[in-house]
């Protein structure tokens, strides 16, 4: 059902079935290293190359969660996946044998809400049984694809986030499960004219409190309707934005909001200045720490809200600012 | 002597370029240009020169260093050849420290593999 602006409320029930990270060694040093499913120490999980890296991981995170579903991978219909390397590389080559239907997306770092909103919605339409929602990004490949490869050993400023080196898969189904999707808010581009490619949770905070407004006036909810608010990859200086702009339009969320960016790293012990980024952050941090939350009934309702930098190295070179872009899924645990 | 003069010269140029790296929103390679044609700009007011005489290899190595060699380079050029020179002088005197940063890069290239920050 068509909600407000831009929302849907779902009639069928679509429930998240099962759920896989995948991480590497920092992220195992991380506050949820130990609840990620499979962490490979090995940077380049046994491959060649960073981009064939983060193929791995998304092999790996499929692979996982169909497992954990406890179905045969041929009941899938599709996947719904993306990452951050030119034309979704990452995607294509890791699922490739596979043998399942793709929809490759690309919604830079917000990916998992839009493979998750357009899994939900093709499940809602009674368009597939089971479907795949996936991401992944890693720090190497996303270092080279953005800013600079490794090689040149830059200096990264404090503004600056790292990327996560991790992938993860939820499996959507119609039965089982503790967690429901039970709605999507999707977001749109938004300019605020931030030109900084190294503070990119400024840049993407904007387009986070527009998806979060429309969320609360579609449904006509205030901010404790939720028990966490969850962004995507703010960090520590897009969270303040986040919570000062939300505050003008006249919503307080600062009780409930939360960032993947945050949890995912110690910022103190672990030298991640601004927190944790990537389509991978967010992903990860769902998979392995909030659908726990919320399966063992910590949290019952969470609005989960990936935030994507809508940069690519052409725009940035030619002077163009960072667009943001979020999109928000509606998680509710089930009675 | 001399070794103790270049690390300290050395060492205040990279520490003032550390506080536009850190102070600043400027880019790497935008500071890096500064650095270059600042260093050739002190170089044709007559500055630089006399700075690398007292200071050695610490005035030299860093790129300010570079963009000095540069100017010079194109200087004796067009002394030489007239107006043909600006396109001369500038590749002659700076092949040695170009070449070598690509034939070490490539070295290094076949030596190591990158790895992850941690």
């Amino acid at each position: 059902m068509q909600q407000g602006k831009a929302s849907i409320q779902f009639e069928q029930p679509v429930r998240i079935i099962s759920r896989a990270s995948v991480g590497s060694k920092k992220e195992k040093e991380g506050p949820l290293g130990q609840l990620i499913d499979y962490i490979d120490e090995d940077p380049k999980f046994g491959k060649n190359t960073w981009e064939e890296a983060e193929s791995q991981m998304q092999f790996l995170a499929a692979q996982k969660a169909i497992e954990k579903a406890g179905i045969s991978q041929n009941k899938i219909r599709y996947i719904f996946a993306g990452d951050l390397l030119g034309q979704n590389i990452a995607t294509s080559f890791g699922i490739m044998n596979l043998n399942i239907p793709l929809f490759g997306l690309y919604g830079a770092c917000s990916t998992m809400g839009e493979s998750l909103s357009l899994g939900a919605m093709t499940m809602n339409a009674g368009y597939a049984d089971y479907v795949i929602c996936m991401t992944s990004s890693h720090f190497a490949s996303a270092e080279k694809e953005f800013r600079y490869p490794l090689e040149y050993g830059n200096q990264r400023p404090f503004s600056a986030t790292w990327t996560v080196t991790g992938s993860g898969a939820v499996v959507l189904g119609k039965e089982g499960g503790m967690v429901e999707v039970k709605g999507i808010t999707t977001g749109q581009v938004i300019d605020y004219g931030i030109k900084d490619s190294m503070n990119m949770g400024a840049a993407m905070a904007p387009a986070a409190a527009d998806t979060i407004y429309h969320n609360f006036t579609d449904f006509n909810i205030s901010p404790d309707y939720y028990d966490k608010i969850i962004t995507g990859d703010l960090g520590y200086i897009g969270q303040t934005a986040l919570i000062d702009l939300l505050k003008k339009k006249g919503y307080d969320i600062s009780k409930v909001h939360t960032d993947c960016g945050i949890e995912i790293y110690d910022g103190e012990t672990q030298d991640t200045h601004a927190g944790g980024s990537g389509c991978g952050c967010s992903a990860v941090t769902l998979c392995s720490y909030i659908l726990k939350q919320m399966e063992e009934r910590k949290w019952k309702r969470v609005l989960f809200v990936p935030t994507g930098a809508l940069l690519s190295t052409v725009s940035f070179n030619e002077g163009q600012s960072i667009p943001g872009i979020a999109h928000a899924v509606m998680l509710e645990t089930v009675n | 002597m001399d070794y103790i003069k270049a690390f300290l010269v050395g060492g205040l140029i990279c520490a003032l370029v550390q506080i536009l790296m850190e102070k600043t929103k400027l880019m790497p390679g935008r500071i890096m240009v500064l650095l270059v044609v600042g260093g050739s700009i002190l170089g044709a007011i007559g500055l630089y020169q006399p700075f690398i005489d007292w200071a050695g290899a610490g005035a030299s190595v860093p790129l300010l260093g570079f963009g000095n060699t540069l100017w010079k380079g194109m200087k004796e050029a067009i002394d030489k050849d007239g107006m043909i020179g600006l396109f001369k002088g500038g590749f002659t005197a700076s092949a040695v420290g170009i070449s070598a940063a690509l034939i070490f890069g490539y070295i290094a290239s076949l030596i190591f593999e990158p790895k992850m920050k941690d």
